[in-house]
């Protein structure tokens, strides 16, 4: 399996703000990988270094095994869309499209037009005249009809309504599976992207919190609800991301591996594993570390007088 | 898909299930990983992990340059797994809830009994 980027203790300093802290990771070759975090988490600073418009301040980043920045063997096969892309005034929606078929040498006209039908974008209109949601849609077709090796999407569906964002899942998922490349994503919406992601790549101040599959990553958080007791019984030995109690009832979100042993022990303590959603993950996960640590959050249904064990 | 279980034992599932009730036949040929994943919205590796499995275990074979296709036997094979997994997976919660609840294995009889008869 080769690699498509190597990232080597990168860091990015903005004066005394580091946008990005000793970042090490790989991406593997075609592959959907998620880059997610909350905003400020330096996201963008990584995929402008990525896509060679921004250096880092230290460390080493390749992309198909070279340097992007100013790279053109390289950015001819790197395709990124951002949120805040922007075209010459007078352009219309065809003079965009006429330039990325000049830019990105594995352009498909056909597949390009397909989309533009399926988006109902209208060719003549100029840029600057696209409501926001257009705008996203024009980006996510040069993107998609690009079909650059290295593909990254930014926070691409900025005003998009749901039936777009489905149709863009749906044309990503069918036009991968044909033609496979890398894609990387960055959004919000974990939710609805969950299930296409095959990595995720969670990034929070700075610094990679999770570098794993998604797949592993669902059987390492659970939530464990009934007698808080029992809770606390079971929870000995496993990260403790949250908690919340009423009364001498306790519901506590772990990470650890929780296979079929831990499942039946479950069962005996007489606890309700539930499953916990990648978005919910990423929240726990996040907030567990802007509070300092594992300490849960004070919560109105929180019984004072007890201080919850960990 | 739900979120617990990982999602490539789902579709494995769903493959079982659709053999098991008969909907694909013995011999028949199955979806491919980029239909499923499309049908479910899925990442296509994991639908094609899913396929492997029921390959591993001898439910599906594969047709070089056609496709997956489910094996002779695999119906009756699936049935005697999923029996086998039964009292594990339905009698256990079961019995707990009822002895939570003060219900005995009699009375349960009784009940299983009484439900036959009224439906």
């Amino acid at each position: 399996m080769s690699t498509v980027v190597e990232a080597q203790g990168v860091s990015k300093r903005y004066g005394d703000v580091a946008a990005l802290d000793q970042v090490s990771f790989t991406l593997h070759e075609n592959r959907i990988h998620g880059l997610l975090g909350r905003n400020g988490a330096g996201k963008t600073t990584l995929m402008q270094i990525m896509t060679g418009q921004n250096f880092a301040s230290s460390g080493e980043l390749t992309v198909f095994g070279e340097r992007p920045y100013e790279n053109e063997p390289v950015l001819s096969r790197v395709c990124f869309i951002k949120e805040s892309l922007t075209y010459p005034q007078h352009f219309k929606v065809r003079h965009a499209l006429e330039a990325a078929r000049l830019l990105f040498p594995r352009w498909d006209e056909e597949f390009a037009q397909t989309l533009l039908a399926d988006f109902r974008l209208p060719l003549n209109r100029k840029i600057r005249k696209l409501s926001r949601g257009m705008h996203s849609m024009l980006g996510i077709v040069i993107g998609l009809a690009a079909r650059a090796p290295l593909t990254l999407f930014d926070e691409p569906y900025l005003g998009l309504d749901a039936v777009a964002r489905h149709l863009f899942y749906d044309h990503l998922l069918t036009d991968y599976a044909e033609h496979p490349r890398t894609i990387v994503l960055s959004t919000h919406l974990i939710d609805e992207v969950g299930d296409l992601l095959e990595n995720v790549l969670l990034l929070d101040q700075g610094r990679i919190l999770l570098d794993t599959t998604a797949e592993e990553l669902r059987g390492q958080v659970v939530t464990a609800a009934g007698p808080a007791a029992a809770v606390n019984e079971f929870a000995a030995g496993s990260e403790e991301l949250h908690r919340e109690t009423l009364g001498r009832y306790a519901r506590a979100t772990l990470r650890g591996r929780f296979g079929p042993a831990e499942r039946d022990r479950a069962q005996q303590l007489g606890l309700d594993l539930e499953p916990v959603s990648l978005q919910d993950i990423v929240i726990r996960l996040t907030t567990a570390r802007a509070d300092g640590g594992s300490r849960p959050r004070p919560d109105r249904a929180t019984d004072p007088g007890k201080e919850p064990i960990r | 898909m739900d979120n617990g279980r990982p999602i490539f034992l789902q579709i494995a599932e769903m493959i079982e299930n659709s053999i098991i009730d008969g909907t694909l036949a013995e011999e028949s040929q199955v979806p491919s990983t980029n239909e499923l994943a499309a049908f479910h919205r899925i990442n296509p590796a994991t639908a094609g992990k899913g396929i492997n499995q029921l390959v591993d275990d001898g439910i599906l074979y594969k047709k070089r340059g056609i496709g997956m296709f489910v094996a002779t036997g695999a119906r009756a094979r699936l049935r005697d797994r999923r029996r086998e997994q039964f009292a594990q997976q339905y009698l256990h919660p079961l019995l707990a809830e009822a002895s939570k609840l003060g219900i005995g294995a009699d009375e349960l009889k009784r009940m299983i009994d009484q439900w036959e008869q009224e439906r």
